[in-house]
C-alpha cells in the first residue's frame, strides 16, 4: 500500500524574470510557497502566482505531463515544471535549498520562463515533413501492419513537444541550425511508419543534410531531458543504423564513415585512437585508409586543433598518435561483444513500450519484429530510455 | 481585418478536424487557439475513440448503448449520426497516420471500456488523445497554405452584424497584447468544456468555457448544463485523470474491506458500468464508511490484476503518473482513487450540423450540446463527438460559406473598442478587492461542494447564492500585471468571468430538474421520472427575444428526440 504522503513544507524558488518591455535586464524573483514535498515545482509556481505575484509568466495547461507546456530549466536542467517534485528540486538545489527556476535554453525568451517555440523547436519540426505520406492506393479498411510496428513507433509518437530536449542540446547550441533531437524523433515516427512510402526519400534528405541525422554528437543530453521516455538520440541513432544498414546511403558529408569509423576504431584498439580516426573517416575504415589523399586534407585541416590540444594539455601527442592500450584481456571482451551483436541475423532495437523499464523484468525481453525498423534488444548497453523515472 | 469563410475558435480535436474538412471544400479557413493546438486539453484523452468497426458489431449497438448510457436523455438522431459515421471516421484517422494498436492480425485492436456492450475501443497506448491531436496538427502543417493559423490568439468576443448574424470575432495576440478583430462569415466554437469551474478537475488550466459563455452571451442557448460527469478515477489532491482504459484492460475498484463493492451496484458490468453509475457507487462507499486513506475518502483502483507486460505497453502513461504524481507502482501496488469532476455533457445548443441558434456561429465538441451524452456520456465517445460533429460543423459552415457574401462587421470597430476598455479596466482596478485567484478557488471549492455527485436543493441554493455573490466580486477583482506582453493575469480575469457565468447555468439548471438521471443525482428526487422530465432543460439569457443579459439566466425546455429507442430501466 503507498505510503502517506508528508505534511506541507516550505520551499522557496528563484524564478528567472524578464519582462521585454521594461527595459530591465533579467533578473532573480524569489518566492516562498508551502506544498507537500512531492506536489510539483509546477504547483509552486502556481500557488506564488495566485498569491502573490500574478505577473509571473510561465505557460501551463495540463499539470500532468502531457500538454507538453511548461518546460523549464529547474536548477539548471530542463524537464517539465510539473513533473518534478519539490523534494526532488531541492534536493537537487545548491547549498542554500533554494530552487532555481530558467526558462529553456536555445530558444529567446520571450517573457519570463516563456520561450519562443515558433522560431526554433516548430521551425525545426516541420523541417522534416512531419506527415505521413500514405502507401497507395490507400486501403478501404485499415493498413494491415505488423502489432509491433504501431507499438514501436509510439514511443516516438509519446513526444509532447515540449522541447526539453532542445533546450539542452549541446549540438544545436553550436550549430543552431542542427534539425535537432525532438524533430527528428518526430522524423523516425514517419521512417518507422509502415504505412509511410517515402522512408528512402526521408532517410536520404536527413542523411545528406550536413545538419541532419550525423550532426548529433551522442552526448544523451536529450535522452535525460525527456521527461517521456522517448529517447530522442536513441531515434536518431536508429535512423543512422537504417540509412546506413537497410538503404546504403553513404552521405557526402562523411558522417556515416565517421561513425563507422568510431566503431572500428573501438573494435581495433578498444578505446579510441585519435591519429587515425581523421584518416579512417576521410580514407575509409582501414589502416590503409590513412594514406588516401582525402585523408591528408583532412588531416593537414586539422592540425591547427590538434596544436592547440596539445599546448593546452588536452593531447597527449604519445597517445594520440600510437593509440590507447588496454590489457589484451579486455580487448578480447570488447571484441566479443562485437562478435555477438555482429553475428546477429537481425538488429536489434530497443523500445520502451515493447520492453518496458529497463530493469530487469520477471521475463526475458522477446525479440521481436522481422521489418528493418523495429525489434528488441537485450543488449545491457543500450541508452537509458527511463527519461521519466529521474 | 483579415476575413474569412470559416474562423475556428480552438484547436483541440473539434477545432483541427473542423478546419481540416472545411479547407477540403475550397473555402478559406483560419483556426484560432488561446494556446498552441498541441496544447489543447483533448491531448489529455486517454483511453481511446469506440466505433464499431470490429465485424461482429453494428453500429446500432454502439447507439443503444450510448443511449442508455446517457439514462435516455440523449437525442436519437445526433447519436444514430455519430455512431453510424464513427467507423469511417476511425479509418480516416488511420488514414492519415494514428498510429492506433494492432492485433495479432495487424487489424486495429478494440478494447473494453464502460458502458459498452462489446470492445469497440480503439487505442493508442494511453495516449489516444494526444496521438490523433498530433497527426491531425500534422495535417495542419502539411496544409499550411490553406488554413492560417493563429496560435496562442485569445477571442475576447464574438461579433454580430446587424441582423444578430455572428460574423467574426474581437481577439488578442497573446505575445503582443495587440487587439484585432476578424471578420467571417461562420464562426465555429470548438474551444472546451469548463472543467475548471470545479476544484478539482481532472481538465487542464485552459478549460474554461470560454465559448459557452461568449455564445451565451450573444444569445445562444445553453442545453444539458446540469449533467456534470465525474470520472471514477482521479487522485484524490489533484484531480489527475487515470485512464477508464485501466478498467477496460480489468483493474478492479476495492473499498476499506477490500470488496469489490461494484457487485452490489452493477452485478454485470461491475467495474465497466457507466461512469455516473460508478462514481456514485464509489461515493456511497466513502459516505457509508467504506473509504480508505487517512480520511477515508478514497477507493483502491487495482491494476496490479493486469499482467505487468500489457500495463506497461497499454497503460503506460498511467505508470508514469502513478509514479510521478502519486508515488505508486500500479503494476504492483493498488492506487487509491476518487470520484472527481471531469467532462461537462452540457454545453451550448446546436443541431447536428453543428449549428447553434445564432445564425452563423456552429459548435463542436465539449462546448457544445448536440445531445449525444444526455445525461452522461459514455468514456471514449468523447473523441468520437469532437471529430464527428467537428467534421460535420466544417463542412456545413464550408458550405454555407459558399452561399453567401462576407457579412458586414459593422459593430467591430466598437465592439473592439469595448474589449481593450474592458482589458485597461482590469488592469487598472485598485488592489482593494479580492484578488481573481482567491474568487477562482471560492469558485471550484462551491461547486465540488454542492454540484457534484450527490446534490440537493438546499446545496444548490447555497451555491447559487455564492456563484452570484462572486459573480458580483468578480466585477472588482484585481490583478497585479500590468503588462501587454504575455499578460495571462488579465486573461484570466476574463476567464473567470466565463466560469462565473458556465457555473450559473449548471446550478439553475441543477436546481431545475427535480429528479435523478445520469450525472444529476438529487437526494431528495432520488428517481428518474420519465413523465416530467425527460426533456432537456434549456438555460438562455434572451428567451423572450429581449436584449441578452437582461433578468439572468432564463429556463425553457426542449424535448428529447428519439427514433428506435423508449426508456427503459438502466441497469448494468
Amino acid at each position: 500500500m503507498p505510503e502517506t504522503h508528508k505534511p506541507p513544507e516550505q520551499f522557496t524558488l528563484r524564478l528567472r524574470r524578464f519582462d521585454p518591455e521594461s527595459g530591465v535586464a533579467p533578473y532573480w524573483d524569489e518566492h516562498t510557497i508551502e506544498l507537500e514535498p512531492h506536489r510539483s515545482v509546477l504547483e509552486g509556481i502556481l500557488q506564488a502566482k495566485a498569491d502573490a505575484d500574478g505577473s509571473i509568466g510561465i505557460r501551463c495547461s495540463c499539470r500532468a505531463a502531457i500538454c507538453g507546456s511548461c518546460g523549464v530549466r529547474i536548477n539548471g536542467e530542463p524537464g517539465l515544471a510539473c513533473h518534478t517534485h519539490l523534494d526532488h528540486a531541492r534536493a537537487g538545489a545548491g547549498a542554500d535549498g533554494v530552487i532555481e527556476v530558467e526558462p529553456m535554453g536555445n530558444m529567446p525568451v520571450i517573457k519570463d520562463l516563456i520561450v519562443d517555440m515558433d522560431a526554433v523547436h516548430w521551425k525545426k519540426v516541420q523541417r522534416v515533413t512531419p506527415w505521413l505520406i500514405a502507401k497507395q492506393p490507400v486501403p478501404e479498411r485499415e493498413y494491415l501492419v505488423e502489432k509491433e510496428a504501431m507499438v514501436d513507433i509510439t514511443q516516438s509518437m509519446a513526444c509532447i513537444q515540449c522541447g526539453a530536449c532542445v533546450s539542452d542540446c549541446l549540438a544545436m547550441e553550436v550549430d543552431p541550425g542542427f534539425i535537432g533531437p525532438a524533430a527528428l524523433a518526430k522524423a523516425y515516427r514517419f521512417v518507422g511508419d509502415p504505412r509511410d512510402d517515402e522512408q528512402d526519400v526521408r532517410l536520404r534528405d536527413l542523411a545528406e543534410d550536413p545538419q541532419g541525422i550525423f550532426d548529433c554528437t551522442h552526448c544523451f543530453k536529450c535522452v535525460e531531458a525527456c521527461p517521456k521516455g522517448v529517447n530522442p538520440m536513441g531515434q536518431i541513432m536508429r535512423l543512422r543504423r537504417i540509412a546506413i544498414d537497410d538503404q546504403k546511403i553513404v552521405d557526402k558529408n562523411n558522417g556515416q564513415r565517421h561513425e563507422a569509423t568510431m566503431v572500428g576504431l573501438i573494435k581495433d584498439y578498444g578505446l579510441l585512437h585519435e591519429a587515425e580516426m581523421v584518416p579512417r573517416s576521410y580514407g575509409g575504415n582501414s589502416w590503409f585508409g590513412k594514406f588516401h589523399p582525402a585523408a591528408g586534407k583532412e588531416l593537414l585541416a586539422s592540425l591547427p586543433v590538434a596544436i592547440k590540444g596539445v599546448l593546452k594539455g588536452k593531447i597527449n601527442p604519445k597517445i594520440a598518435i600510437f593509440g590507447h592500450k588496454i590489457p589484451a584481456a579486455d580487448l578480447k571482451n570488447v571484441q566479443r561483444i562485437y562478435d555477438k551483436v555482429e553475428s546477429r541475423p537481425e538488429r536489434y532495437e530497443l523500445n520502451l513500450y515493447i520492453t518496458g523499464y529497463d530493469e530487469v523484468d520477471e521475463e526475458t525481453p522477446v525479440p521481436v519484429g522481422t521489418t528493418a525498423t523495429n525489434g528488441d534488444d537485450e543488449s545491457p548497453a543500450a541508452p537509458d530510455t527511463e527519461g521519466s523515472a529521474a | 481585418m483579415p476575413s474569412h469563410d470559416v474562423l475556428i475558435i480552438g484547436a483541440g480535436l473539434a477545432g483541427q478536424r473542423a478546419a481540416l474538412a472545411a479547407a477540403q471544400t475550397g473555402s478559406s479557413v483560419a483556426i484560432m487557439s488561446k494556446v498552441h493546438p498541441v496544447r489543447s486539453h483533448s491531448v489529455a484523452a486517454a483511453g481511446g475513440i469506440n466505433a464499431a468497426i470490429s465485424v461482429d458489431d453494428d453500429w446500432r449497438s454502439h447507439a443503444y448503448d450510448t443511449v442508455k448510457g446517457s439514462d435516455f436523455l440523449g437525442d436519437q438522431d445526433a447519436i444514430e449520426v455519430m455512431c453510424s459515421e464513427a467507423p469511417a471516421e476511425v479509418m480516416h484517422l488511420e488514414h492519415i497516420g494514428v498510429t492506433f494498436h494492432r492485433n495479432e492480425g495487424g487489424e486495429l485492436d478494440l478494447r473494453a471500456f464502460g458502458g459498452a456492450s462489446m470492445k469497440r475501443t480503439a487505442y493508442v497506448a494511453d495516449i489516444t488523445g494526444q496521438a490523433i491531436l498530433h497527426v491531425l496538427y500534422e495535417q495542419l502543417m502539411k496544409h499550411h497554405e490553406t488554413v492560417d493559423r493563429y496560435e496562442e490568439w485569445f477571442t475576447t468576443s464574438l461579433l454580430q452584424d446587424e441582423d444578430g448574424r455572428c460574423c467574426g470575432v474581437v481577439a488578442r495576440d497573446v505575445r503582443s497584447g495587440r487587439m484585432e478583430t476578424f471578420n467571417a462569415k461562420n464562426v465555429i466554437l470548438a474551444c472546451g468544456g469548463a472543467g475548471q469551474v470545479y476544484r478539482p478537475t481532472t481538465n487542464a488550466l485552459i478549460v474554461t468555457g470560454d465559448g459557452i459563455a461568449q455564445a451565451y452571451r450573444i444569445g445562444a442557448p445553453l442545453m444539458d448544463m446540469e449533467m456534470v460527469q465525474y470520472h471514477p478515477t482521479t487522485l484524490a489532491e489533484n484531480g489527475i485523470l487515470i485512464t477508464e482504459g485501466a478498467r477496460g484492460e480489468g483493474a478492479v475498484l476495492l473499498n476499506s474491506e477490500g470488496e469489490r463493492f461494484m457487485e452490489k451496484y452493477a452485478p454485470n458490468k461491475m467495474e465497466l458500468a457507466s461512469r455516473d453509475v460508478v462514481s456514485r457507487a464509489e461515493q456511497t462507499e466513502i459516505l457509508e464508511g467504506r473509504g480508505v486513506g487517512a480520511e477515508r475518502s478514497g477507493i483502491w483502483l487495482d491494476i496490479t490484476k493486469v499482467p505487468r507486460k500489457r500495463t506497461l505497453e497499454a497503460l503506460r502513461e498511467i505508470v508514469n503518473i502513478g509514479k510521478d504524481f502519486a508515488g505508486v507502482d500500479i503494476t504492483r501496488e493498488p492506487i487509491m482513487i476518487q470520484p472527481g469532476q471531469h467532462y461537462i455533457m452540457g454545453g451550448v445548443k446546436t443541431d447536428i450540423d453543428g449549428a447553434t441558434q445564432v445564425e452563423g456561429l456552429y459548435a463542436a465538441g465539449e462546448v457544445a450540446c448536440v445531445s449525444v451524452h444526455g445525461g452522461n456520456r459514455l468514456g471514449a465517445n468523447s473523441l468520437l463527438d469532437t471529430l464527428i460533429f467537428g467534421r460535420r460543423a466544417g463542412e456545413h459552415a464550408a458550405a454555407r460559406a459558399a452561399t453567401m457574401g462576407m457579412p458586414k462587421a459593422s459593430t467591430a470597430d466598437a465592439q473592439l473598442r469595448e474589449d481593450v476598455a474592458t482589458i485597461d479596466a482590469i488592469i487598472a482596478r485598485p488592489r482593494t478587492s479580492r484578488r481573481v485567484s482567491e474568487i477562482k478557488q471560492e469558485l471550484g471549492d462551491t461547486m465540488n461542494q454542492y454540484v457534484a455527485v450527490y446534490r440537493d436543493e438546499a446545496g444548490l441554493a447555497q451555491a447559487l447564492e455564492i456563484v452570484t455573490r462572486l459573480q458580483e466580486e468578480s466585477k472588482s477583482a484585481y490583478i497585479d500585471d500590468r503588462g501587454t506582453v504575455f499578460n495571462q493575469d488579465v486573461l484570466g480575469a476574463l476567464e473567470l468571468g466565463y466560469m462565473l457565468d458556465c457555473a450559473q447555468a449548471t446550478v439553475v439548471a441543477a436546481i431545475e430538474r427535480k429528479e435523478s438521471r445520469g450525472a444529476q443525482f438529487r437526494t431528495d428526487f432520488p428517481e428518474r421520472n420519465d413523465a416530467e422530465w425527460l426533456k432537456h432543460i434549456d438555460i438562455s439569457l434572451n428567451v423572450n427575444g429581449g436584449p441578452p443579459g437582461v433578468g439572468g439566466p432564463q429556463i425553457s425546455y426542449s424535448p428529447v428526440t428519439m427514433t428506435q429507442w423508449e426508456p427503459e430501466e438502466r441497469k448494468y
